[in-house]
C-alpha cells in the first residue's frame, strides 16, 4: 500500500519531465529496464552493464556493474531485468546461459549475487514476478523455462515446452500463477507456475518464431505477441481458445512489443533488422503508426516505457551505441502528414471517394463535374473519452459519382479492335476499310484520320482516277471525304484528275503552313468560323445530319454556317459544359491541352491537328508540286502521340501496324513497345484473345513480338485421377500411370489428342480417324458409341 | 515423416549403387524400376523430370530423402524459378563458385546448363570474357570461398554503388545465394567423392578414385584388417561412452570458469591450425577449362589465427543468428528462399535416425552439435553457450582432419581421409556428417555475408 501511494505522488508531485535526449554508450546494447522509481535505467550487452540515472535534461551514469579485468561471459548479457518490487535487485541472462542476479546494496564493488548455470544454451529471457520479490523465471534456448527462488541455490521448478527454444517469458500482471512463453516455432504457451509437468494451453500464433509478448496492463486477457513474420497479434485469452482480435502488420520481424501504459490500445514496437524506427500503434487502426520515433541509427533492442503510470516518456537502447528518451510530444505521426482518402468502383460503374473534408472544401474553385451526382455524406467520428490524447477529430466526406451507362460503354472499341483490318492488302485498302468502320461507328475523326492517312501515304499511281470518279459519282458512301474535298476544292472547268491531285498537293502545302506555325486558326476560313453565331450547342449536337450535308456541299454556293461543319467531332452526345464556351474552336483547342478527368477518357472529344489543316486548307489555292510522304511523318508522328495521349491507344497501334516501316522510324521503340503492351493489355481485359495475338505477331517491336514464346505451357489433369500433373512428364506422379494413353495403340500420345466428348476416350487423331472409319464403339471399350465429325 | 532408417538404405537396393557410382543413370532406372523407397523413388523422378537427369549428387543425398527434398525445393527456386537474375547469369555464377573449388564435376554440369538456357558460349572461354558486371563478383566469390570473415561493407558498397555495371540489392543476395550454395555443394562433392556421369564428357576417362570403399558397410572394411577392423569397433565404443558420459557430467561439471571456456575455444581455433591437411597430396593438374573461371588461383584458405599476427574478432553466434537476422534479411530481399533456407537449415541439424554405427536408440544430438559447431569454429564463429571442450572429447583427429580438409579445402579431400575416419560407421552416416558439413559451411558464409549486408544498410 505504502508503495503504491508512493507512485502515486511522484506523478503527483510532477517528478517525471525531460525532454528528448541521448547518451553515447561505449558498446551496443542488447536489452535496457528501468528502476520502479522511474529515475534509473539499466542498459546490459555484450560489452557494456551500466546504470544511469535519467536527470531532467541528461543521462548519468552512476555505476558500471562491469567489473575485474577480464569479464567473463557472464557479464555479456542477452537481457536485463530490473525487479519491480525491490530497487536493489536485477537479473541479466547472459549469452553463455548463465542467469546472473544482481545486488546494488552490496558494499563491493563486484554487486554480482547469484549465479545459476542450469541452462545449456544461451537464456534469451529473465522475468521478475511482478508482486513476489524472489521469484524470477528464465526461458533459454535449449527449450527449458526455468523458476528460480533466489533465497535458495537451484531452481525450484523447470518446464519444458517439448517444442524448441524459448524466446521470452513473462509473468502475467493480474493472475499470480499463469506466466506465458513464446517459442521460435509460433507457438505460445501459458503455464501455471505450481504444475511444471504440462502447460495450461498451447496455440500457435506465429508464422515462424514468436521473438516477444507482453500482458497487457489492464485488460487481464490480453496478450500482445511479435515474431519474424512482421506482425504484431493481440490475443484475448479469457475465452477457451485463445483468440486473434486485433492484428497490425509491421514492415519488419518485430523484436519487442510494449503496451503504452494508460492507453488500453496503444502498443509500441521496435524490429529486429533493417528498420531502426520504434513505432507507437492503435491496434484498432494497424495500417499507419500513430507515433513514430526515428533517432535510432541501428536496430533498437530494448524499448521501456519511463514509468508504469506515465504514457509520454519512452526509453530505448540500440545497436547504434546509444541510449534515448523519447517524448512523445516530440514523436512523428505519420497520422497527421496521410491524408485518409478512400476509392472505389462499385459493380455499375460508380465511384465512391471519400477524404477528409477539409481537403475537399479547400477545392472549392474545382469544377464540379457533369455527371456527378454527390451525394456528401459527412460523418463525424465520435471521440472516445478515454482516448484524451491525439485524436485529432476528423470528419470525412464522400462523394459518389454516377456513370451513365451509355457513355461508359466501350462497345466502339470492341466493335473496332473487331472489324479493323490490319494487314493482308494493300494499305489505300487497309486506310479505305478502317475509315469505314470507324465511320459506322460514328467515330468521324477518326475515319478523317484514315483516310488522311490514305491521302498521304498511298501513291496516286495505285488510286486509280477511274475508281475515284466512280466513288465520286456514287455519292459519299465508300470514300466520303475524298469526295467532299474534291467537290470543294475544285474549281469548275478543271478535270477530275488534276482536281483529285490537285488537293492532294494543297493539303500538303497547307500542312507545311501549319507546321510552321504551329497554331490552329491562321486562315481566313477560320476567322470566317468563329465569327458565326451559331450556337455551339448545335454546331456539336446533331452530327449524323450535318455530315451529309458537309459531303454533299457543292462548291459553286460556298456558304458559311456550312463551313461550320467541318468541325464536327465524333459523334457521341458531347457534355453541356462546351456550351458554356464562347467559341467552339478555342473549346476545341483547350480540350486537347487540359486532361479531362472523366470516367471515360477514351471518347474524350478531340480534333487532331492534322485533320484540321487539311479540312481547313481545302479552299486555299492550288498548288502543282508534289511531296513525298516521308515529309509528313513529323506530322503522322503527331498524330499517333495525340492520340495515344488522348487514351485512344487503339487507334496509335492500329496505325502503327498498318503504316509499317513508313513510321515506325519516327517513334521510339519505348513508347511504341509501350502503346503495344497497353493496346495488347486492353484487348485482354476484353477478352479479345485472337485480335491481341494478332496484333502481337503484327508488331515490330522486338519485345512484344517475343511474348508470344512466353508462357506457353499447357497445363493438364492426368486422366485417371483427375489431379494436376505438376511434372513435366507424361507419368501421373499420383496414380503412378501414364496420362492421356491413346484408346488404339495404348501409347502415351504426345502431340494432337483427340477424344469423345461422351465417354472421354481417345487418342492419336490418326488412329481414332481410322478407328471409327470402321467402327462406330469407342476404341476403350467402353460400350459408347463415339461420333467423329 | 519420412522414415528410411539408414539401415534401410544400407539394405537392398541403395547399397548397391554407393560404390559404383560412374554408372549414374543406368542404375538410376535401375532404381527406379525396383521400386525401393518410395519417398525416395519419388524424389528421384522429381529430380529427374526437373533436370532431365539424376545426377549422383541427388542420388547420394538420396540417402537421406527427408534432406534431399528440402534441399532440392532450395535449389530448384535458386535456378530455375523466377528470381532476379536471369536464368543464364545463375548458372554463369554457379560455374565461377565451383571453379574456385576447382570442381569440374559441378563446372561441366552448369556449362552445359549455361548454353541449355541460351547463355553466351562466348563467355565460358573464360572469366575474362563475361561482362564486367560478373566480373565484379569474382571478388566476393573468392572471399567468400576461402575467408568468409574478410567480407566487409566496403566490398558491398563496391557492388552495389550505382554506375553502368551495378547490381541490385536483390540481384546480389541471390547471388552470395549461389555463390555459398555452389561453394558449400563443392565440399559436399569432393566430401563423398561424387565423379562424373558417363554421358558428361570425361565421364568414362580416368578419375581420382572416389574415396567409396567397394562393397557392403561398414564403409572401411577394405582398408581395415581384422585387427585394426576391432579398433574400428573399440572406437565407436570409445565415443558412445564419451557421449554418456558428458551427458552425465553435464549437471556435475559446474567447476569450470567461463576463462576455461573462452580458452577452450582459442584451443580449438588453434589446433584446427594443425589439423591442416598433409601436404603430400600432389596438386592434381587442373583442366584448363576449370582454370579459366578463376582470376587469383593462388587466394585460398588461410587459418584466421596465424602466429603473430593479428587475428580478426571472432563472429559471436548470438550478435549475428541466422533465426533472428539472417533469416529477416534474406527474407526481406529475396522472399521464398529465406524460408527454404530456414527449412533446410532445420532439417539437416534436426536430422537424425538414432543410430551411432551398429548402435541404435542413441541420442546424437551432442555429436552432431560438435560437428556443426567445429565446422562454425574453423570459419571463427563462436557459440558463448557451447563448451569447445565436447569438441575434443567427441570428434577424433582423423574425422577433424577430414572437416576442416573438406570444409576449407575440399579439393584436396581425398579418398584415404574418407576411409580413415568413423572407420565403423555406415556411408550413410558419413553423408549425414557431409550434409551437416555443407549446410554449416553455407550458413557460416551467409552470415558473414549478411552481416556486411546489414552493415551496409545502416
Amino acid at each position: 500500500m505504502e508503495k503504491m501511494a508512493r507512485v502515486t505522488t511522484a506523478l503527483g508531485g510532477n517528478t517525471i519531465t525531460g525532454r528528448t535526449m541521448f547518451c553515447h554508450l561505449d558498446a551496443p546494447a542488447n536489452a535496457i529496464s528501468v528502476c520502479r522509481d522511474a529515475a534509473q535505467v539499466v542498459v546490459a550487452g555484450r560489452n557494456i552493464f551500466k546504470i544511469y540515472s535519467i536527470d531532467e535534461d541528461q543521462f548519468v551514469e552512476k555505476l558500471n556493474l562491469r567489473v575485474g579485468r577480464k569479464p567473463s561471459l557472464n557479464f555479456s548479457c542477452a537481457d536485463v531485468v530490473w525487479h519491480q518490487m525491490d530497487e536493489n535487485l536485477l537479473a541479466t541472462a547472459a549469452t553463455n546461459g548463465v542467469v546472473v542476479t544482481w545486488n546494488l546494496g552490496k558494499p563491493s564493488r563486484n554487486k554480482q549475487d547469484q549465479l545459476f548455470t542450469e541452462h545449456k544454451r544461451t537464456v534469451n529471457k529473465v522475468c521478475f514476478h511482478p508482486t513476489e520479490v524472489y521469484m524470477l523465471l528464465s526461458g533459454s534456448q535449449d527449450g527449458y523455462m526455468k523458476c528460480f527462488d533466489l533465497r535458495k541455490k537451484d531452481s525450484v521448478s523447470t518446464f519444458s515446452g517439448q517444442s524448441e527454444s524459448v524466446r521470452d517469458v513473462q509473468f502475467s500482471i493480474r493472475d499470480y500463477f499463469t506466466f506465458a512463453a513464446t517459442f521460435e516455432n509460433g507457438n505460445v504457451q501459458l503455464w501455471d507456475i505450481r504444475r511444471p509437468d504440462r502447460y495450461e494451453r498451447m496455440f500457435t500464433a506465429h508464422n515462424g518464431p514468436v521473438f516477444c509478448c507482453d500482458w497487457h496492463l489492464e485488460d487481464r486477457g490480453w496478450l500482445a505477441t511479435g515474431g519474424r513474420d512482421k506482425m504484431v497479434k493481440v490475443w484475448d485469452m479469457n475465452t477457451n481458445r485463445a483468440k486473434e482480435i486485433y492484428c497490425v502488420q509491421t514492415i519488419a520481424s518485430v523484436a519487442r512489443v510494449k503496451w503504452r501504459p494508460e492507453c488500453k490500445h496503444h502498443i509500441a514496437t521496435c524490429s529486429m533488422m533493417v528498420d531502426h524506427n520504434i513505432y507507437v500503434w492503435d491496434v484498432r487502426r494497424p495500417f499507419i503508426p500513430s507515433a513514430m520515433f526515428e533517432e535510432h541509427k541501428d536496430v533498437t533492442t530494448g524499448i521501456v516505457w519511463r514509468h508504469l503510470h506515465d504514457p509520454y516518456f519512452l526509453l530505448s537502447g540500440s545497436k547504434d551505441s546509444t541510449l534515448y528518451q523519447h517524448i512523445f510530444k516530440d514523436a512523428s505521426q505519420p497520422i497527421d502528414r496521410a491524408n485518409p482518402e478512400g476509392l472505389c468502383y462499385s459493380l455499375f460503374g460508380d465511384l465512391a471517394f471519400a477524404a477528409k473534408e477539409s481537403l475537399i472544401s479547400s477545392d472549392s474553385n474545382r469544377k464540379p463535374y457533369i455527371g456527378d451526382r454527390r451525394h456528401p455524406i459527412f460523418f463525424k467520428r465520435k471521440l472516445d473519452p478515454t482516448e484524451q490524447f491525439e485524436y485529432i477529430s476528423s470528419s470525412s466526406a464522400l462523394s459518389v459519382f454516377e456513370t451513365d451507362l451509355e457513355s461508359g460503354s466501350m462497345d466502339w472499341f470492341v466493335r473496332t479492335a473487331k472489324q479493323y483490318v490490319l494487314a493482308g492488302r494493300p494499305l489505300a485498302e487497309l486506310c479505305d476499310h478502317n475509315a469505314k468502320v470507324a465511320k459506322e461507328l460514328d467515330r468521324d475523326q477518326v475515319a478523317q484520320t484514315w483516310t488522311m492517312l490514305r491521302i498521304i501515304y498511298s501513291s496516286p499511281g495505285t488510286v486509280p482516277s477511274a475508281n475515284l470518279n466512280h466513288s465520286l459519282g456514287k455519292g459519299s458512301t465508300s470514300l466520303p471525304l475524298m469526295n467532299s474535298f474534291n467537290l470543294k476544292d475544285i474549281p469548275p472547268g478543271i478535270g477530275n484528275e488534276s482536281r483529285l491531285e490537285r488537293s492532294k498537293g494543297e493539303s500538303r502545302s497547307e500542312n507545311i503552313l501549319m507546321d510552321s506555325s504551329s497554331t490552329l486558326i491562321n486562315n481566313d476560313e477560320n476567322e470566317e468560323t468563329e465569327g458565326s453565331d451559331v450556337p455551339a450547342d448545335y454546331l456539336l449536337g446533331d452530327v449524323e445530319g450535318d455530315e451529309d450535308e458537309l459531303y454533299m456541299m457543292d462548291h459553286e454556293n460556298p456558304h458559311a454556317e456550312e463551313q461550320e461543319y467541318i468541325l464536327p467531332q465524333e459523334a457521341f452526345p458531347l457534355r453541356h459544359e462546351i456550351v458554356d464556351n464562347p467559341s467552339a474552336l478555342d473549346h476545341l483547342q483547350d480540350k486537347a491541352d487540359s486532361p479531362h478527368v472523366s470516367g471515360n477518357e477514351a471518347e474524350t472529344v478531340s480534333l487532331t491537328p492534322v485533320e484540321s489543316f487539311s479540312l481547313i486548307s481545302i479552299s486555299h489555292s492550288l498548288y502543282e508540286n508534289r511531296l513525298p510522304p516521308d515529309f509528313f511523318s513529323p506530322i503522322v508522328r503527331d498524330m499517333l502521340l495525340f492520340y495515344a495521349e488522348q487514351g485512344d491507344v487503339q487507334m496509335a497501334v492500329s496505325v502503327l501496324i498498318v503504316l509499317g516501316d513508313r513510321i515506325k522510324k519516327e517513334i521510339d521503340e519505348q513508347t511504341q513497345e509501350h502503346w503495344y503492351t497497353s493496346y495488347i493489355d486492353l484487348l485482354q481485359r476484353f477478352q479479345l484473345w485472337n485480335i491481341s495475338n494478332e496484333v502481337i505477331k503484327l508488331s515490330t517491336c522486338r519485345a512484344i513480338n517475343c511474348l508470344n514464346q512466353a508462357s506457353t505451357t499447357l497445363h493438364i489433369n492426368c486422366s485417371n485421377c483427375k489431379r494436376p500433373m505438376s511434372n513435366k512428364g507424361w507419368i501421373c506422379d499420383r496414380c503412378r500411370q501414364c496420362a492421356s494413353m491413346c484408346a488404339v495403340c495404348h501409347h502415351v500420345v504426345k502431340g494432337l489428342f483427340v477424344w469423345c466428348q461422351g465417354c472421354s476416350h481417345g487418342g492419336h487423331l490418326q488412329h481414332i480417324m481410322k478407328w471409327l472409319e470402321t467402327s462406330s464403339h469407342c476404341p476403350a471399350g467402353c460400350g459408347h458409341l463415339c461420333e467423329y465429325t | 515423416m519420412i522414415v528410411a532408417g539408414s539401415d534401410c538404405c544400407g539394405g537392398t537396393g541403395i547399397k548397391g549403387y554407393l560404390p559404383c557410382e560412374q554408372c549414374g543413370d543406368l542404375r538410376t532406372k535401375e532404381i527406379l524400376q525396383e521400386g525401393t523407397e518410395r519417398a525416395q523413388r519419388q524424389l528421384f523422378i522429381e529430380a529427374f523430370v526437373s533436370a532431365g537427369r539424376v545426377d549422383n549428387i541427388t542420388m547420394v543425398m538420396g540417402l537421406h530423402p527427408e534432406y534431399l527434398a528440402s534441399f532440392w525445393k532450395t535449389q530448384y527456386l535458386l535456378l530455375r524459378l523466377d528470381g532476379p537474375l536471369p536464368y543464364h547469369k545463375r548458372h554463369y555464377i554457379a560455374i565461377m563458385a565451383a571453379a574456385r573449388h576447382q570442381c569440374s564435376y559441378l563446372v561441366g554440369f552448369h556449362v552445359a546448363e549455361f548454353l541449355k538456357v541460351g547463355g553466351n558460349p562466348g563467355w565460358l572461354q573464360g572469366l575474362h570474357c563475361a561482362p564486367q558486371k560478373l566480373r565484379n563478383l569474382n571478388e566476393i566469390n573468392k572471399i567468400l570461398a576461402h575467408r568468409p570473415w574478410l567480407i566487409t561493407k566496403e566490398h558491398i558498397e563496391a557492388l552495389l554503388k550505382t554506375g553502368e555495371n551495378s547490381w541490385s540489392l536483390a540481384e546480389l543476395i541471390q547471388a552470395l545465394v549461389l555463390l555459398t550454395h555452389y561453394h558449400s555443394l563443392a565440399s559436399f562433392v569432393f566430401g563423398c567423392g561424387i565423379n562424373l556421369e558417363t554421358d558428361q564428357e570425361g565421364g568414362h576417362a580416368f578419375q581420382p578414385p572416389s574415396p567409396r570403399s567397394c562393397d557392403s558397410s561398414p564403409a572401411s572394411e577394405d582398408g581395415v584388417s581384422g585387427s585394426s577392423g576391432k579398433d574400428a569397433m573399440q572406437e565407436v565404443e570409445v565415443l558412445m561412452a564419451r557421449m554418456k558420459l558428458l551427458q552425465e557430467c553435464q549437471l556435475e561439471e559446474e567447476g569450470v570458469t567461463q576463462e576455461e571456456m573462452e580458452t577452450r575455444f582459442e584451443l580449438e581455433k588453434t589446433e584446427s591450425l594443425l589439423v591442416a591437411p598433409s601436404v603430400d597430396i600432389a596438386e592434381h593438374a587442373l583442366p584448363p577449362n576449370v582454370l579459366c573461371f578463376v582470376e587469383d588461383p593462388e587466394f585460398g584458405y588461410k587459418d584466421f589465427t596465424r602466429k603473430g599476427e593479428q587475428a580478426p574478432p571472432t563472429f559471436r553466434a548470438q550478435d549475428y543468428t541466422w533465426e533472428d537476422h539472417g533469416y529477416s534479411l534474406i527474407n526481406r530481399l529475396y522472399p521464398d528462399m529465406g524460408q527454404l533456407l530456414d527449412e533446410k537449415f532445420q532439417v539437416v541439424y534436426n536430422l537424425t535416425y538414432n543410430t551411432i554405427a551398429m548402435h541404435s536408440g542413441v541420442d546424437t544430438t551432442m555429436l552432431r552439435r560438435a560437428i556443426w559447431n567445429y565446422i562454425h569454429c574453423v570459419f571463427g564463429i563462436r557459440y558463448d553457450d557451447y563448451d569447445y571442450g565436447e569438441v575434443n572429447q567427441l570428434l577424433e583427429r582423423s574425422l577433424k582432419v577430414y572437416i576442416k580438409t573438406v570444409a576449407c579445402y575440399p579439393e584436396k579431400a581425398t579418398r584415404r581421409m574418407y576411409t580413415h575416419f568413423w572407420r565403423h560407421f555406415k556411408h550413410s552416416e558419413k553423408v549425414h556428417m557431409n550434409l551437416l558439413l555443407l549446410e554449416a559451411r553455407m550458413q557460416a558464409a551467409l552470415l558473414y555475408a549478411l552481416r556486411a549486408i546489414t552493415r551496409y544498410m545502416t
